[in-house]
């Protein structure tokens, strides 16, 4: 995603209404982040290999080379024309697509959602895709045998606590872990290691399926938001305030009953 | 993917999520929203009920201004599951092929939407704040983005159901019970438990002391300017006067006058809209004002004039709280005797 401190100079293609993100650093989604420390948390555990996959232009490379030195085994880039302009349907598409090349994923973790778009529909759809269960809201993951993993799955005022076997999906919240800081040769690894990157052509993807092309929802149009308001200032001694604000509120109809 | 034929879908669905026996408001705020783009599309608004031995919410359902209630009752619907509604939500818009269908933005209906829209290779918009219909009566979903900058409206125009969820309280109310009682239509479900692959171990709720700030008519907030626990407290008393929530900046949070997880608001908190809303001693950075922004009426409390709540306040008092806040309250203790 975008960085969030470069929001503001974030644009929109008038013709397309999706983001213009040239010149804007991309990093790694918090939640993302913590999918990434959850599957290295499982691999100190349980053994096995932490691939990360991303679907971007070619300068997301950076941010792979940012898991790279979180300690993640191996990165992979899906990066196409093609790809561009993608919403989360047509994003989930090509994802499942790179994770099916990989073969034999036991487990795919992700962010539950990311801060820019946030609309946490990735996740389900990958693992609709994929033909795999998902949980969602995921603050917790027990392994209770080789396949069988347990989640607490967060609901409004309380959570869920749910089974599944393996090969699953699960979206993971930012109360899972706490991510830890790369070591500087974790760093100094990263800059050595490799990033494989698919093409539309090489995932064998249906090119109507991704992209603008394969997007579903667009943006017709977009305005900026006004949070400027009337500012009517009130003055005089405490008590007349209070009164001229109680009348003024009244007025308006937001006065509570009380 | 194949073009469809989209003159072939009509009608306006609500999902209605029940709880352990118990409608969600969200349904309700949505059915009130259906309601209006049903009439202007001149279609069917249908609620929808998941859940079973639920014929009692059904009925309940039936007297909140939809057309229809299609209720599907059974033990695989019992609690939810993404396997078993997912299955059979897409199976009912596939027979009855709906032309919206609107979702309560709750975690279930977050967890829910998606894989239906990805079974039915349709759009699906998150976090709608409001709905219309575009000339041609396509929806469009608008959703604040990029930090609230700027208001982004999305459609889905070649593609049926036009999918939406819609975070709670973002919606009008529902307006109260009508005479007139829709149809309540019960539907059979192919799904079985052999399609589930996940099991429910626990659901654990736990009722909370007080409302949640998101709900609360009225909400005082205070931030960094109240400057100590004692003018905390008469943030507490204002919003105790008025009957409201309590609401914090994160600086408040951070000094430990309130409780960030409940009590923050602004973009990385909650998210209100209480009909009036106070801001004691805030200063209004972008990320708080964000989070208040759909109040109905904002006054700002800051002795600073050049605070940027002042100007995106309704009513603004640049004297000193500590002061004035008393003076409020007295004032409306007057009212209430």
């Amino acid at each position: 995603m975008p960085d969030i401190r470069y929001w503001d100079r974030l644009s929109l293609d008038p013709a397309t209404k999706t983001l213009r993100r040239e010149g804007i650093p991309i990093v790694i989604s918090p939640m993302d982040k913590n999918a990434i420390e959850e599957a290295l948390r499982i691999r100190q555990a349980r053994g096995g290999k932490v691939t990360v996959v991303s679907m971007g232009p070619l300068n997301t490379e950076d941010i792979l080379r940012s898991a790279y030195a979180l300690g993640v085994d191996d990165a992979v880039l899906l990066t196409d024309r093609t790809f561009a302009g993608a919403d989360t349907l047509a994003t989930a598409y090509v994802l499942s697509e790179g994770i099916r090349k990989l073969g034999n994923v036991d487990l795919v973790l992700l962010g539950n959602e990311s801060l820019d778009g946030s609309t946490g529909q990735v996740g389900p759809q990958v693992a609709e895709f994929l033909g795999l269960p998902s949980i969602t809201h995921v603050s917790e993951i027990t392994f209770t045998d080789e396949t069988t993993v347990q989640v607490k799955s967060n609901i409004e005022l309380g959570f869920m606590r749910i089974e599944t076997h393996l090969p699953a999906v699960l979206a993971v919240t930012g109360d899972i872990n706490v991510v830890h800081i790369p070591s500087v040769w974790g760093a100094l690894w990263a800059t050595e290691k490799s990033i494989a990157k698919w093409t539309c052509a090489e995932l064998g993807a249906e090119t109507g399926r991704c992209g603008l092309t394969g997007s579903p929802t667009w943006v017709p149009e977009v305005a900026p938001i006004d949070v400027k308001r009337r500012g009517e200032v009130l003055k005089g001694e405490p008590t007349q305030i209070a009164v001229q604000l109680i009348e003024k509120l009244r007025a308006d109809g937001v006065l509570p009953e009380i | 993917m194949n073009k469809l034929d989209i003159q072939a879908y009509k009608g306006v669905w609500v999902f209605a999520e029940q709880r352990d026996g118990k409608l969600l408001d969200v349904g309700l705020e949505l059915l009130a929203t259906g309601r209006e783009l049903a009439d202007k599309l001149g279609e069917e608004l249908v609620a929808v009920l998941f859940g079973n031995q639920v014929r009692s919410l059904a009925d309940e359902l039936a007297s909140y201004g939809t057309d229809k209630v299609l209720v599907a009752d059974s033990p695989v619907l019992a609690v939810y599951r993404n396997d078993s509604y997912s299955l059979a939500l897409t199976e009912l818009v596939n027979q009855r092929k709906p032309s919206i269908v609107l979702v309560g933005g709750t975690t279930i209906g977050m967890d829910l939407a998606p894989r239906v829209a990805a079974k039915l290779g349709t759009g699906l918009t998150a976090h709608a704040v409001s709905l219309k219909l575009d000339k041609d009566g396509c929806l469009l979903a608008q959703i604040p983005s990029f930090g609230g900058t700027i208001m982004a409206s999305i459609c889905c125009a070649k593609h049926r159901p036009q999918m939406v969820t819609v975070p709670p309280g973002f919606l009008k109310k529902p307006e109260k019970k009508t005479a007139k009682k829709a149809s309540v239509e019960t539907v059979k479900i192919a799904v079985t438990e052999k399609d589930v692959r996940t099991k429910v171990l626990e659901v654990f709720r736990q009722e909370p002391k007080s409302k949640p700030i998101q709900e609360a008519e009225t909400v005082v907030c205070g931030g960094f300017g109240v400057g100590s626990k004692e003018g905390w407290k008469m943030v507490e008393d204002l919003a105790g006067a008025l009957g409201g929530s309590i609401g914090a900046t994160r600086p408040a949070c951070d000094e430990g006058w309130a409780v960030q997880d409940e009590q923050m608001v602004g973009q990385s908190g909650k998210v209100i809209h209480p009909k009036l809303y106070f801001g004691i001693g805030i200063s209004g950075v972008i990320h708080h004002l964000i989070g208040i922004k759909d109040s109905k009426v904002i006054v700002a409390i800051n002795k600073d004039p050049k605070a940027p709540l002042a100007s995106s306040a309704d009513y603004v008092i640049q004297s000193d709280f500590r002061q004035v806040v008393p003076a409020l309250i007295s004032e409306l203790q007057k009212i209430k005797k």
